[in-house]
């Protein structure tokens, strides 16, 4: 058996135990990057030196019989825009491609605390600004189902890491869907908790509303395990919310008797490949099986999340991305006539034409005379979608339907159409919208091999609820991967 | 209603946004904006005369707290990034005459 084939968990057990080194993991794990990486291009930045040095300090305490965490000595994977103090982190962006921090993210700091060994930074969109990973300054990551197709986005360096084994498992940041959309093209679990439930202290922020941090893992276990860890109050986030029912692992339950599961009818409609719809279906009905309460209903308002989604979105990064101007760090573009002219230069020359674009229109719809009837007009649609969402959820533990409507695209083909690909977020930006927690879990293939994702959405601060479903199905199929779930 | 974005209005949001935009990408712009803009006039289909805009999904509270420093002095690591420094400072264009 090939090491890199564990989970998180089946490692940390094994390091705890003393039957595999920390050292001994590394080393399967660069095995695996070094026949893959070339091809799949999953790194922006990898800290061979840094990991092996932390793994020694982790199996000495081990072996001292020190605390060393919950995952200690697992390798983890950080997606480019979480601080890594002395670690390069770019945003996948040219206007930080020589950026080092400080300090580190809440939490990158609460898995180093854990014993995790942090392999390096994962590629992604420039500033997490794309559904396809197509949009980084640093070239594309490809899918490793299928190397001619997207990893999904925009946390797709950290999805893709994970499915082809180069690391146990990886932290994205979801936006409109940038964790659960490239989970579920590479066929792996991923999280966005409720908004609030891991700190944003050291993300660099997009749309601060909106983002939110969470893992990307094998299964459900792994993905329980570690939210559990990230899930921690600080003061540094003024958003951050202090919970009490973070013990996410107690949720790993094979009933789901009595759970009761909308599906809604309006995520089963125009634009859903049919393959990606039957595949849904049947893990619906396996999840009635298992025991749930299964029923239609209808949700509303689905087709107005996209255009909220985007006026918000757009609105606060042309706030967020005013920092990168040329003074503090990052790019400076040359020959400047003062200051003004820095700025301009340095903006244009350091950003992307996605990255553009955005801050472009957010600028717009800020700007006096349309805020109200863009900017206003778009906080007021979501809080008729946050309605909607706390309408469904008097009758309903979890919502359920399919992350994307497809499975992954083509290489170069979303680029192309900017708006085909802003709607393939349909159905997973209204839980950003509405502050809710949602995951993805791999739920079979396509006729070409390639991975559909089941998106569960739960109301506000009912993770345990999604994981306790997620696992039942995993569980159900006879866990992911295995060729059963289809 | 189909939206017209005028030469005007994108150098103006240009120099909101702080971008210097080469001819072909204003009119790139131009486009891309007006069919994002058509796309966001969807949201005029819904009334929503008495709804209150929501910025945060939970009532949140303004987070206080004592004006003491905690964080130690890091201003080597800190003025390693910066693109021109001197003496300890940042050091940009001149920006009076």
């Amino acid at each position: 058996m090939n090491l890199v084939d564990l989970t998180a968990v089946e490692l940390a057990e094994k390091i705890k135990g003393g039957e595999v080194s920390a050292r001994e993991a590394l080393e399967a794990v660069f095995r695996r990057v070094e026949e893959k990486e070339e091809l799949l291009h999953c790194y922006v930045t990898l800290d061979r030196e840094g990991a092996f040095k932390r793994a020694e300090e982790i199996q000495k305490k081990i072996q001292a019989g020190e605390a060393a965490g919950a995952l200690a000595g697992v390798p983890v994977a950080i997606k480019d825009n979480l601080c890594t103090a002395g670690m390069r982190t770019t945003c996948s962006s040219r206007i930080l491609d020589n950026f080092v921090p400080a300090f580190s993210a809440r939490a990158v700091e609460d898995l180093e605390a854990a014993g995790a060994v942090i392999l390096g930074k994962t590629n992604m969109d420039e500033f997490a600004m794309g559904s396809t990973t197509e949009t980084s300054a640093f070239g594309v990551t490809r899918n490793p189902h299928d190397p001619e197709r997207v990893p999904g986005g925009s946390s797709g360096g950290s999805a893709a890491a994970v499915a082809a084994g180069e690391c146990f498992f990886a932290i994205g940041s979801d936006t409109g869907g940038s964790i659960r959309q490239p989970a579920s093209f590479c066929g792996v679990v991923g999280l966005k908790p409720t908004y609030g439930t891991v700190s944003r202290y050291g993300l660099i922020a997009y749309g601060s509303s909106l983002d939110q941090i969470g893992p990307l893992t094998r299964d459900v276990r792994d993905c329980a395990a570690v939210l559990e860890l990230i899930a921690t109050h600080d003061k540094k986030d003024s958003t951050s919310i202090k919970r009490e029912d973070t013990d996410f692992t107690s949720a790993l339950r094979t009933d789901v008797e009595g759970l009761r599961i909308g599906v809604p009818r309006d995520y089963f409609g125009e634009g859903l490949d049919k393959e990606v719809k039957a595949a849904v279906l049947k893990a619906a009905d396996t999840l009635r099986d298992a025991g749930a309460d299964v029923e239609e209903f209808d949700l509303s308002l689905v087709e107005y999340a996209i255009p909220t989604y985007y006026t918000i979105a757009a609105a606060e990064a042309s706030s967020n991305l005013e920092r990168f101007d040329g003074v503090k760090y990052g790019y400076r573009a040359e020959d400047c006539q003062g200051l003004h002219s820095m700025y301009k230069k340095t903006r244009s020359q350091g950003f992307g034409a996605e990255v553009k674009r955005r801050i472009m229109l957010g600028s717009f719809v800020l700007s006096s005379g349309y805020y109200d009837a863009y900017y206003l007009k778009a906080l007021r649609v979501k809080a008729l979608i946050k309605k909607a969402f706390d309408h469904a959820f008097r009758k309903y533990d979890v919502i359920l339907g399919p992350t994307a409507p497809t499975t992954a695209p083509r290489l170069g083909e979303s680029l192309a159409d900017p708006m085909k690909m802003y709607l393939g977020d349909i159905y997973t930006i209204s839980a950003n919208l509405a502050g809710l927690p949602a995951m993805s879990v791999p739920c079979g293939k396509d006729a070409g091999g390639l991975p559909v994702g089941l998106q569960l959405i739960g109301d506000c601060f009912q993770e345990k609820k999604l994981l306790r479903a997620a696992y039942a199905y995993e569980q159900a199929v006879g866990g992911f991967g295995t060729g059963k779930e289809a | 209603m189909a939206n017209v974005i005028s030469d005007e209005t994108i150098e103006y949001v240009g120099v909101l946004a702080k971008l210097e935009l080469s001819p072909q990408e204003k009119e790139a712009a131009k486009k891309d904006m007006a069919d994002m803009l058509d796309y966001i006039d969807k949201l005029n289909e819904l009334d929503t005369t008495g709804v209150e805009p929501m910025s945060h999904v939970f009532p949140v509270e303004n987070v206080f707290r004592e004006d003491v420093v905690t964080n130690g002095d890091d201003r080597e690591n800190i003025l390693k990034n910066a693109p021109g420094e001197k003496d300890g400072m940042f050091v940009v264009p001149k920006t009076v005459e």
